[in-house]
């Protein structure tokens, strides 16, 4: 048992290595054509990593794409490409930061509501793709793209002054209005460095529960089953198609809760100015983090550090825009050299079956007592 | 290649260290030099219109005032947070004044004007948030549009005048509305096409050309022979299509006439409504220097031509007519007799 899982590890942690590392290497490389110091910016990311301000923003920063990029991993074990979470996010944003708005309740219950209704909006939005694909066999990926873009044009209306904007005074900004302060989530305060949003250990909690769904449920042995197999798995028993709707519903509900963050915890009102681009970004982020839990957590970790410690960098008089060549590299990598390992997996069990027939039976009864 | 490559890099390593080296230097001895920093908006520098502006303002004042002007881009995805962490590293640095340039930097310098008192901030296109150190240079972009409203209206044939918008916000439509009444004003029975090229978070209608062209061709279809184009680089494309056709455009922001990259097409640029966004920081930097900083509502309308109409093109000053109904209008707007809307 323990070889085995040994053998796992190695393999499973040698696809985000040889990603980081060949992604390091390129990014030097890209530096050093366009005639820059390779070592200098790196050394300033480092260095900016120091400061509590900038700590705070690479925890908070990690927290929301740690809740965006487990919507995208669940889909991921299903099989399913949810492009829309970027969607997603914005809408249950959104909504719920109008619904926020327009409701006065005691404490603990505004944020509940709040929450609740970006669960719902967001789960809705991606039910869509998941009955479109389910009822008339339209792919995910089509449908959850077309889904950004109406997105885009309902927010839009939805958020015009005529509808249920608000346009402050003196201001050109649009916003849903301000949500009262019962509806704040309270945060950690860091002093000069300013707040850890609070949702940041909602974010934290839900990877666990994510984890324990996945590998210690009924339901996780099924949409793991679906997603190796959707044939083998209706054949023992599985009704695929409520997997499919029930695995786009979770990750639209994540989706949607990756907004609350910023939303419950600063800006408390949802604008022209409010972040976007985090659906897309968590894609990547779930695929360097190979879908488990830790792994995400790590690749949140590391991309909020690239993307908040690098933006003084112009400062310096570098371009911060290597930040998204590195993460761009990185996308490359984690897919080539994830199929590297994967064929270097599968070679080396097809060598040990081999090894193991050609020691004859003794196998069985081996496997039988580690059992 | 590989040589040369490694060459390049080398001699570039040298560059970097030293550029490095004399900024941190400068950081040092701060006190005696007035530095300016503008943080830019979304697009940042190189959008052809608001952030190139804004640069063009600091770049002034370098030369003139012999101020030391750093600049800083926002990044993607972000939040108010590291709006907040950007002008404090940039206000921290010694830089006075530090310049948002755009509306969503409001709820950050409220912020940070608080954390430095001395430090002067100026807040472009906002005047929702206020301070005794906060300068908000605002623009009546809706006066200068209805001027060009009356010429549109005086210069169709058709009776029918295209606007393009970029990217459907509150700011824009500042434009729209201030046209679309000099035009209405001036000839009631006039069509006015609206179209806007995005809705945010989409900004690509402020940057992609082929949007404005493909915009400008449906409303020339239509019958519209002046198309006005408030759609920063995307408007270069309306101007092209209107070129093309041979009928009137109406440049924004600059004065389009003069831009090298819309050389061939300027004969049709009969005019354009220029913010003088440019003259708007460098004001500002020179009343910190002069050690009066501008503080709250720094308007720039007709009155002070902050707004207005370029005149380069000689075909458009021949039109006397023309030219004779937009000094009457700005004349009545100046003297407050024409009240010119915000808003459609």
């Amino acid at each position: 048992m323990m070889k085995i899982d040994k053998d796992k590890l190695i393999i499973g942690a040698a696809g985000p290595v040889l990603a980081l590392v060949s992604s390091f290497v390129l990014t030097v490389l890209v530096l050093l054509a366009t005639g820059l110091d390779p070592i200098e910016p790196i050394r300033l990311m480092i260095d900016n990593a120091g400061y509590s301000d900038v700590q705070v923003l690479i925890v908070n920063y990690t927290g929301i794409l740690y809740l965006a990029a487990l919507g995208v991993a669940i889909g991921f074990r299903m099989n399913l490409f949810n492009i829309g979470v970027e969607g997603q996010y914005r809408l249950a944003a959104m909504v719920s930061a109008l619904v926020g708005a327009a409701v006065d309740l005691p404490g603990p219950l505004h944020i509940l509501v709040i929450v609740l209704v970006a669960i719902a909006t967001g789960a809705l939005w991606a039910g869509i793709a998941g009955i479109l694909k389910t009822t008339r066999g339209v792919s995910e990926v089509v449908s959850t793209i077309m889904l950004n873009a109406i997105t885009t044009s309902l927010v839009a209306w939805l958020i015009l002054p005529k509808n249920f904007g608000v346009q402050p005074a003196g201001s050109n900004d649009l916003t849903t209005g301000q949500i009262p302060e019962s509806g704040w989530f309270p945060g950690i305060d860091m002093g000069e460095g300013g707040q850890i949003y609070g949702f940041t250990f909602v974010a934290l909690a839900l990877g666990v529960v994510y984890w324990f769904v996945i590998n210690r449920t009924r339901f996780g042995f099924d949409l793991r089953a679906t997603g190796e197999s959707e044939s083998a798995a209706q054949a023992s028993g599985v009704d695929a198609k409520k997997m499919i709707i029930t695995a786009m519903l979770i990750s639209g509900g994540l989706a949607g809760l990756a907004g609350m963050p910023i939303l419950l915890g600063e800006s408390h009102t949802y604008s022209l100015a409010f972040p976007v681009g985090v659906g897309f970004t968590a894609i990547t982020v779930a695929l360097l983090g190979r879908n488990h839990p830790v792994g995400i957590l790590f690749a949140a970790l590391l991309f909020a550090f690239l993307e908040k410690a690098s933006s003084s960098l112009d400062i310096a008089g570098y371009p911060k825009e290597i930040t998204q060549i590195m993460q761009g590299i990185i996308v490359i990598a984690v897919v080539v050299s994830y199929e590297l390992v994967r064929r270097y997996g599968t070679r080396r069990q097809q060598q040990k079956v081999g090894e193991e027939l050609a020691a004859g039976g003794a196998i069985k009864t081996d496997k039988e007592v580690s059992a | 290649m590989g040589l040369t490559a490694a060459a390049l890099a080398l001699s570039a390593t040298a560059c970097g260290k030293s550029s490095t080296g004399s900024s941190s230097s400068s950081s040092a001895a701060s006190g005696s030099a007035v530095k300016a920093a503008i943080a830019y908006d979304i697009g940042g520098r190189g959008d052809q219109s608001f952030n190139d502006a804004a640069f063009a303002g600091l770049q002034k004042a370098e030369k003139e005032l012999g101020v030391k002007g750093a600049e800083a881009e926002p990044s993607q995805g972000e939040s108010d947070a590291d709006k907040v962490a950007r002008l404090t590293s940039l206000a921290r640095a010694g830089n006075n004044p530090v310049i948002g340039v755009g509306f969503s930097y409001a709820p950050a310098i409220a912020k940070v004007a608080k954390q430095f008192p001395k430090t002067t901030f100026g807040l472009i296109d906002d005047t929702s948030v206020t301070a005794p150190n906060i300068a908000n240079l605002v623009f009546n972009e809706e006066q200068g549009s209805y001027l060009a409203g009356v010429v549109a209206a005086k210069a169709s044939k058709t009776g029918t005048v295209g606007f393009i918008g970029g990217v459907e916000v509150p700011l824009i439509k500042k434009f729209e509305a201030g046209y679309t009444q000099g035009v209405k004003d001036t000839n009631p029975k006039a069509k006015v096409l609206t179209q806007y090229l995005t809705q945010p978070p989409n900004f690509d209608g402020f940057s992609k050309p082929d949007l404005g062209k493909a915009a400008a061709e449906g409303q020339l279809d239509k019958g519209a022979d002046v198309i006005y184009a408030a759609a920063g680089l995307a408007g270069s494309g309306a101007i092209e299509a209107a070129s093309a056709a041979g009928k009137w455009a109406i440049g924004v922001d600059s004065d389009q006439y003069k831009q090298a990259g819309l050389a061939s097409y300027k004969n049709q640029i009969l005019t354009s409504v220029t913010k003088d966004v440019s003259g708007s920081v460098f004001n500002l930097i020179k009343s910190v220097k002069d050690g009066k900083p501008q503080t709250g509502e720094i308007r720039y309308g007709l009155a002070t031509n902050g707004v207005g109409l370029a005149d380069s093109n000689p075909a458009f000053v021949k039109m006397t007519d023309v030219t004779a109904a937009v000094e009457k209008a700005k004349k009545d707007i100046v003297d407050g007799k024409i009240t010119v809307k915000t808003a459609p």
